[in-house]
């Protein structure tokens, strides 16, 4: 191999780490030339489309750009506690208090609510249709031994779940494995694992509505006012991570419990439903 | 039955459609895999045929572990570069998480020990075959790795295709890293995770046939490339 040829070669390679290097920066230099705030929220408000339908009436008003990260309640406090979301819009209060008290986040406010609903086969083995009561439709299932799907995934719905169990006298860790199927997995995932083997599960109303894949599920329990459901929004707290941008997070959370949004957030629907009910400002959480 | 039927008509429709969205998840894709794999070639083929060639103590406990992490979980990796470029990590100042850039690198880290590991392979049949020669000719290991990357450029080519392959089809880090945000992390394999999710069977599966209609087309340009070079060049 001459000499001349070996030079060549090395001038290509070169050149190609040039140019991958320059690709490589292109799409991070350009990101970050418009605005944008990291939203962690849960996977029902993603799924359901209240943020395609809500996020460009924002970026049309304000220019902001909103990244969603959709993930269980649970995860979206960690995220937000490491400091890589700048405001949080998740559904368990208990938790979200808790957060804000431990100085992670601050100015909670409530933003709207939806219910969850029990879901289950239609031939109903366990004889929990229209009982309009929670923890009776639980113990009925428990008492039936009927397979029942959980998210088991720390998430807002998990929780209330697990509260349900609790009041119904349930202790659902001992049948893990048997009726009571511990999935570890988003409300979507649950709902397909459900279908799958046709077994009861909860799921919020938003996720249940939009879901394509229902089988021979049915909804079959709603209405009792223990699956009443709370979504609200917290500022990341920027004290603890200074790239937290409160400013443009500010202005989200200001925006949603706006009287226009409210409004917005009231006409969505699918399906002939309107999903999430706004009530901001009935009851403000300050620090 | 019926989602399978969907799936191909949906499939057919987003394809002829140019649907704008599909289309932008294929770009987020395509640049991630492609650039990912790209670096990874240029880290670990040097490495693979280092491997191959050189004699050092603990060679084999390292053709050992590049071997086993071929099998590396790309969830792990994932959970891996997440920590690293958290805010709250030792990489967190640099603000790539939840960006393209964060995707490639937790890419880059799944695909180098793949390539580093069958181009080692490559390189050692290949330098059985062509070891005297380079030594009669007094090749140093750094000119042989040269010349064998010549010989067996088909080989590598096929080599690397297959990190692209592993890069594409992979969900589990760059769903982690990236954070599957509509319109600027979500590819295809976090869009068909997504739409599983929301129970549309068929249009998780219509995307599933548009990634491997482009996966096609990018090896068919590979063998492309590779059939003009072999009539024209060599």
């Amino acid at each position: 191999m001459s000499l001349i040829n070996l030079l060549r070669k090395i001038k290509i390679t070169a050149s190609m780490q040039v140019l991958l290097l320059l690709l490589l920066l292109g799409p991070g230099t350009a990101a970050t030339a418009e605005e944008f705030i990291t939203l962690s929220s849960t996977t029902s408000t993603q799924n359901s489309g209240l943020f395609d339908y809500l996020l460009p009436k924002f970026k049309e008003k304000t220019g902001i750009d909103v990244h969603v990260i959709a993930v269980g309640t649970g995860q979206a406090l960690k995220l937000a506690e490491k400091g890589d979301a700048d405001v949080i819009l998740v559904h368990d209060k208990d938790a979200e208090l808790k957060f804000v008290k431990k100085g992670y986040g601050m100015e909670r406010r409530e933003v709207m609510y939806n219910d969850f609903v029990i879901v289950g086969p239609k031939n109903d083995p366990a004889g929990v249709r229209g009982l309009k009561d929670a923890v009776q439709s639980f113990g009925k299932i428990a008492a039936a031994q009927s397979n029942f799907v959980s998210r088991a995934d720390d998430s807002g719905t998990h929780r209330q779940e697990l509260r349900l169990w609790e009041e119904a006298r349930v202790d659902v860790k001992a049948s893990s494995g048997k009726w009571y199927k511990e999935v570890g997995a988003g409300m979507g995932a649950t709902l397909n694992t459900a279908a799958g083997i046709n077994a009861y599960t909860m799921s919020d109303r938003a996720t249940w509505v939009t879901f394509r894949n229902k089988a021979d599920l049915e909804l079959l329990d709603e209405g009792d006012p223990k699956l009443f459901n709370q979504y609200a929004v917290i500022l990341v707290n920027p004290s603890l991570h200074k790239n937290v941008k409160t400013e443009a997070a500010r202005q989200f959370s200001d925006w949603l419990v706006s009287p226009e949004t409210q409004t917005l957030i009231g006409s969505f629907q699918v399906e002939g439903q309107v999903l999430f009910h706004p009530n901001a400002g009935q009851a403000v959480t300050a620090k | 039955m019926e989602d399978i039927y969907a799936a191909f008509a949906t499939a057919a429709g987003l394809i002829l459609n140019l649907d704008g969205d599909l289309l932008e998840i294929i770009g987020v894709s395509l640049q991630v895999s492609l650039f990912g794999v790209g670096i990874a070639a240029l880290v670990a083929l040097p490495l693979g045929g280092a491997v191959a060639l050189l004699r050092f103590p603990g060679r084999k406990i390292l053709i050992v572990f590049l071997n086993a992490l071929m099998g590396l979980p790309p969830v792990v990796v994932g959970l891996v570069v997440y920590l690293l470029l958290s805010r709250s990590g030792p990489l967190g100042m640099l603000g790539l998480l939840f960006t393209v850039t964060g995707m490639v690198i937790a890419q880059c880290l799944l695909v180098t020990p793949l390539i580093a590991a069958l181009s080692r392979q490559v390189f050692e049949d290949l330098w059985v075959e062509y070891a005297e020669q380079l030594r009669s000719l007094g090749a140093k290991p750094s000119r042989a790795v040269f010349t064998l990357l010549k010989e067996g450029k088909y080989s590598l080519l096929t080599v690397v295709l297959a990190g692209f392959g592993r890069a594409i089809a992979e969900v589990g880090s760059v769903l982690i890293v990236g954070g599957n945000i509509a319109h600027y992390t979500r590819t295809m394999t976090t869009a068909i995770a997504l739409e599983t999710s929301k129970g549309d069977l068929a249009l998780a599966l219509a995307l599933g046939i548009t990634l491997i209609i482009i996966a096609s087309f990018v090896n068919a340009l590979a063998y492309l490339t590779k059939d003009v070079l072999e009539r024209y060049v060599v």
